[in-house]
């Protein structure tokens, strides 16, 4: 199968979504001959023309309410934001409206909406431009919220994420965005709600979200020479999110680390390592779950102190230890 | 004031101060030519927003304001910063991510503040700085401390939710702020005629009930002269003012900009309008001094930013032991 970057699948899946169905659009700033600010939309205006890849002034609340009020009325958009940063600007529209609406006018109307936005650190465009916020929208209920970490899961879950009824946010990772998987040319879908075992072991359950998969990955690589089996787990999709899957892998090991970008105080790992203990797993476990997340910091310039403000594999591969007693 | 023959400039505006903002327009432009050079050589890191082409609207606007006057910036800042009166070096050295730089190697180009100088920051979110303008211009006047906050945006920010709201709260309140926008014609991609559809920026003044004049953003003289008008306006408490200065980026909005927006023709005709050059001949017309003495203070302008290139690579490289700090004060 041929391989194609995340950025290329992501395109691809909207390119396909929108020969299909003429209802389909995207909004944003410099979509159109720019190409979107990551490149994403790159030649998608030549095809779809400027119609239907609608360049926006730079007006977050006005484009995510256009997109809120032209789902509500029949068109389902997509709206790239150029930063996930940039969502603080949106979110009445988002929050209090497109999270809302449906459920206040008593199931009566619906938002079939997809907010696309880069987030995460590691480009060294500082404290404004690199946040990992996705807690804060999986807390509102009426949003889902998907986080790919693969250019096939990103292709198959943006599928998913268009043919969805409701509004849903799809974090892409900016240092992901080069990175290559197998992905077929054909059209699929993978269902919101469905997480994916990365890698079967025995001994210890990571959970990772996006690019912190690729650091457990490499992590459970090393730890494996020292003779440590860990089973990767990637929810995919925070909200709905696949309790099972997570909850039978943490019997089998008995142990639990959990690992995402996003500053650790108040992150969405809480709720996954609660999910753990309120369930039957906790029963299972021999040590306590373990949490790792960014440090309570703004995400610094420098790129030394920005890498340490994220958790590397180095942290990971400790936690794991720790749960192991080994350290 | 007759410091220059056949053009009325800001009355405190003399032939020295003349000199020194031509070596300050230099100053700007060497900076974020080097900067340029050195986020190609994957020297600088992160991205970077250059304002070469802009010289005239930083360093006009700054050029008539008191010490105790204070700025906003935007991402494309680095002007605003030295015309506002900032330290190259330290510029510099933040830029490196050093321990010496404005913000210790943590805020990088997009935020450099210097607010001992009254620079309340560079901004990463576009039209983020406007409403601080205000809340600056606020306690201006609640405290009686006659002080005036220029605030600098772009015409893409103008079509911010935070511009409008900004305004308005100036006005009602009648704060000594004046708004700056520098319309150089494009935010990001989207060029000012695409992304609205008035004529100009300044012409939003008259919803907000103040005045707007749009100026020749390349003319540093006009730029001074309007935005003069707007600050004793400011300061003898008769409110807020837009001035917007009609200039042009002549870089791509930050790295991997292919500009295929826009056509290497308008580059051109831009790039004839060239404000530091118009400067110089009115300077020289004007006898504040000789075409040698230019190139002079123009050498200068060109050492002063190799000493701070020399400046940010001898510093220390941000230190992992302070990570955590200034997180609260
Ligand atoms: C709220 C927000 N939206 C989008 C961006 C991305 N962005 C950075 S600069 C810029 C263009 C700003 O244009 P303008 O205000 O005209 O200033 P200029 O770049 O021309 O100086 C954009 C879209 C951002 N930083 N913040």
């Amino acid at each position: 199968m041929r391989e194609i970057t995340y950025q290329e699948a992501v395109r691809e899946a909207m390119s396909i979504e929108m020969r299909k169905n003429p209802d389909v659009f995207i909004l944003g700033e410099d979509i159109g001959v720019y190409g979107g600010a990551f490149g994403v939309t790159r030649g998608m205006i030549e095809e779809f023309g400027s119609e239907r890849v609608r360049n926006t002034p730079i007006s977050e609340s006005a484009i995510a309410g256009a997109a809120i009020g032209s789902a509500l009325t029949g068109m389902r958009p997509i709206l790239e934001l150029q930063f996930s940063d940039f969502i603080t600007i949106a979110m009445d529209q988002m929050v209090n409206q497109a999270a809302k609406l449906r459920y206040m006018y008593g199931g009566k109307g619906k938002v079939p909406m997809v907010l696309r936005t880069p987030g995460g650190s590691g480009t060294g465009a500082a404290a404004q431009h690199s946040q990992s916020l996705e807690a804060w929208m999986a807390h509102i209920p009426g949003l889902k919220v998907v986080q790919p970490s693969t250019a096939y899961d990103a292709k198959g879950l943006l599928k998913a994420a268009m043919d969805d009824e409701n509004p849903v946010i799809f974090y892409e990772h900016k240092l992901l965005y080069q990175t290559k998987s197998q992905v077929p040319e054909k059209e699929y879908s993978i269902p919101l709600g469905k997480a994916d075992i990365k890698r079967e072991g025995a001994d210890v359950t990571i959970v990772a979200t996006s690019i912190m998969v690729h650091k457990a990955l490499e992590a459970a690589k090393e730890l494996a020479e020292e003779g440590i089996e860990v089973e990767v787990i990637d929810p995919r999709t925070l909200v709905p999110l696949d309790e099972e899957t997570i909850v039978q892998s943490v019997m089998k090991t008995g142990r639990a680390v959990v690992v995402h970008e996003a500053v650790k105080r108040g992150g969405y790992g809480g709720e996954i390592a609660s999910l753990i203990a309120e369930s039957e797993a906790f029963d299972y476990l021999d040590a306590p779950i373990k949490r790792i997340g960014g440090l309570p910091v703004p995400i610094p310039y420098n790129p030394e102190l920005e890498k340490a403000a994220v958790p590397s594999k180095e942290d990971i591969k400790h936690a794991v230890k720790e749960t192991l007693q080994r350290v | 004031m007759d410091a220059l023959s056949g053009y009325s400039v800001p009355k405190g505006i003399d032939k020295q101060k003349l000199i020194d903002l031509y070596k300050q327009m230099w100053l700007i432009r060497f900076f974020d030519e080097k900067v340029d050079e050195f986020f190609a050589k994957g020297m600088i890191h992160g991205t970077t927003h250059l304002c070469v082409g802009q010289e005239a609207s930083a360093a006009g606007a700054c050029a008539v304001l008191e010490e105790r006057d204070k700025i906003t910036s935007t991402h494309r800042g680095h002007g605003h910063c030295i015309a506002k009166g900032a330290d190259v070096n330290k510029m510099m050295a933040e830029l490196f991510g050093r321990e010496t730089g404005y913000c210790k190697g943590k805020g990088g180009s997009m935020h450099i503040a210097d607010v001992e100088k009254g620079n309340l920051g560079a901004n990463g979110i576009v039209g983020g700085g406007i409403p601080l303008a205000v809340g600056s211009a606020l306690t201006s006047h609640m405290k009686k401390l006659d002080y005036v906050t220029l605030c600098f945006f772009g015409d893409g920010a103008s079509n911010e939710g935070s511009f409008h709201e900004a305004l308005n709260l100036a006005s009602i309140w009648k704060l000594p702020v004046v708004f700056i926008c520098e319309n150089n014609q494009y935010g990001m991609s989207g060029s000012v005629k695409e992304m609205t559809n008035i004529e100009n920026i300044a012409d939003r003044a008259s919803s907000y009930g103040m005045p707007g004049v749009a100026v020749d953003g390349n003319d540093i003289v006009e730029v001074m002269n309007s935005v003069d008008e707007a600050v004793t306006r400011a300061r003898a408490g008769h409110g807020p003012t837009i001035v917007e200065a009609k200039t042009y980026r002549w870089k791509g909005h930050s790295k991997s900009d292919a500009k295929k927006y826009r056509t290497r023709e308008e580059e051109q005709e831009w790039k004839e309008q060239d404000p530091i050059k118009r400067f110089k001949e009115l300077l020289i017309e004007s006898d504040v001094f000789s075409e040698e003495h230019a190139e002079q203070l123009k050498s200068e302008a060109k050492q002063m930013i190799e000493d701070s290139v020399e400046f940010a690579k001898n510093s220390p490289m941000a230190s992992k032991d302070n990570l955590l700090e200034d997180v609260y004060a």
